[in-house]
């Protein structure tokens, strides 16, 4: 399918979801709550198929945080992007996707160590690179005096 | 005074928690894996990776993107330049800049003289690993050639930085056609004593055959790429798929393997090599005239919006994510490397086989530590 055509059918799903055509990729934002519903409805459905999640990227929109997921079907070829965000920054929940793609296990476990974002029903959610004393070093208002020089 | 030790008799249910890394030689790098054993056989793995976490994403955001690209050397130094050409690539299509023939087909010289060296280390370690220290001389005498080669042109050997929006950073070398050229012929001498080494070895064979292997199906699943998952008969050519710089004027063949085992894994990475030097034979001689490099605007701003271009490093798909607000620096930069994504298959690929397997599984996936931490 093109960027059309993956439109029209995105909306055969659901009416009301916001789908804008990027340059390269058709891009639908969600809510949070729709996310995994709709995530495995593109996986499963035999039109689209989209089996392989190769990038999946956690960020902080200064009021928001996000994370946005990029997705290829290996038997049709095409690609999609999803975004979400949620206001909550002291508490940020997001279904985990990583029973629909394994590789989604360590990119959330990454999203989650320096951002802060937790992961419902993710396997073994636990700090990747960084120990837990720790802040979250991706968001914008994380601030360290002694190594970032700001002018 | 004696102190008596007692043995404890270990029954078969037992199981053991032991440490690899972070310096066991055969990761090359530090990466710890705490292993539990049931005896000699691995029943799981964990990864513990971030003793070289850098904070290249954070670093990224106040940065410009011409420094940008010396960060993506030291992700995965084996590919510099195809981490260079990914960036380069990208602010290009976001700027709309044409660039020259002769650029495109300098880059991709240059990035399948990465491919062929790197390759070539992942053939020296992965054979010394196994036990073959002869390998790991060989392999290393012939990647010295094309470091030097580099070291002409770039002024760098490993960390090239020769990419830069627009063009690359200097003309070509006047010897540099005459010297790849000499090595293609070197090379293409060397390689049937590769094979009579390591290739046709019974051990080798017999230590990699039907060891770990990854289907078809979890290959797409794990989201790995690169010769790791062409083995396993995953077509994720990103130089087939979706072409860059002058993948488009040359043939060459992707290297597909359906076994999906260790030594698939090692073939498919010979066979590589002997299709770069068939581009780079393709290109050599017909390097067109022209700028090596377009002027660009001294400093550099991205028009608002989601940027997204891939590359196919010697590991896989580096992918390169860019938010942008429009200012000189990125708002939000990530990297999709390659060997963070295929470090999360080796828990799957090791269960079930002996501790020397494992060796053997994660040298054929062929990780960069500082790639997967970055």
């Amino acid at each position: 399918m093109d960027n059309k055509q993956l439109e029209e059918f995105v909306k055969s799903i659901d009416q009301d979801l916001e789908i804008r055509n990027g340059k390269q990729f058709t891009e639908v934002t969600l809510l949070p709550s729709q996310l995994y519903a709709i995530a495995k409805l593109l996986r499963e459905k035999e039109e689209a198929q989209f089996d392989f999640l190769f990038n999946l990227t956690g960020v902080d929109y200064g009021q928001d945080l996000g994370v946005v997921y990029h997705l290829r079907s290996t038997v049709h070829g095409h690609s999609i992007v999803l975004k979400t965000r949620t206001s909550d920054r002291v508490n940020p929940n997001i279904d985990s996707v990583s029973d629909l793609w394994e590789t989604a296990n360590l990119h959330e476990r990454e999203v989650y160590d320096l951002l802060g974002i937790k992961f419902t029903n993710h396997p073994d959610l636990r700090r990747l690179f960084l120990d837990s004393s720790w802040g979250f070093p991706l968001r914008k208002d994380y601030v360290d005096d002694i190594n970032i020089v700001t002018k | 005074m004696e102190e008596k030790v007692e043995i404890i008799a270990t029954d078969e249910k037992q199981e053991f928690i032991i440490n690899m890394g972070p310096q066991h030689p055969s990761t090359h790098g530090v990466l710890r894996l705490v292993v539990s054993l049931q005896g000699e056989m691995v029943k799981s793995l964990q990864p513990h990776i971030g003793y070289i976490h850098r904070g290249i994403e954070k670093m990224c955001e106040s940065i410009t993107y011409p420094q940008i690209i010396h960060l993506t050397d030291r992700m995965d130094y084996l590919s510099a330049h195809q981490n260079n050409e990914a960036v380069c690539l990208l602010v290009e299509k976001a700027l709309e800049v044409d660039i020259s023939d002769r650029i495109k087909y300098i880059r991709t010289i240059m990035s399948e003289l990465s491919r062929l060296q790197s390759h070539q280390l992942f053939w020296a370690t992965f054979g010394m690993d196994l036990g073959g220290q002869t390998c790991y001389f060989y392999g290393l005498r012939d990647r010295e050639m094309i470091l030097d080669i580099f070291e002409e042109t770039t002024g760098g050997r490993m960390l090239v930085s020769y990419n830069c929006p627009g063009g690359v950073m200097y003309d070509l070398h006047p010897d540099f056609q005459k010297k790849v050229k000499d090595y293609i012929k070197y090379f293409r001498k060397k390689l049937p004593e590769y094979d009579a080494i390591l290739t046709g070895n019974v051990i080798f064979r017999e230590r990699t055959t039907g060891i770990g292997t990854l289907s078809l199906q979890d290959a797409i699943s794990f989201g790995i790429t690169g010769p790791s998952a062409r083995a396993s008969g995953l077509s994720c050519d990103i130089r087939k798929h979706e072409p860059y710089s002058a993948y488009d004027r040359v043939k060459f063949n992707e290297v597909l393997f359906t076994e999906g085992d260790t030594c698939a894994r090692y073939l498919a990475r010979v066979e590589e090599m002997r299709e770069s030097l068939n581009i780079i034979e393709q290109l050599i001689d017909n390097i067109p005239e022209g700028p090596y490099a377009v002027k660009m605007k001294p400093v550099i701003k991205l028009p608002e919006g989601d940027y997204f271009q891939r590359v196919e490093t010697a590991r896989g798909e580096l992918g390169v994510y860019v938010i942008s607000d429009g200012n000189k620096n990125p708002f939000r930069m990530k990297f999709r490397s390659p060997n963070f994504v295929n470090l999360g298959v080796l828990n799957h690929l090791a269960k079930g086989f002996k501790i020397a397997d494992l060796i053997a599984i994660s040298g054929s996936l062929d990780l960069i530590i500082p790639d997967i931490d970055r």
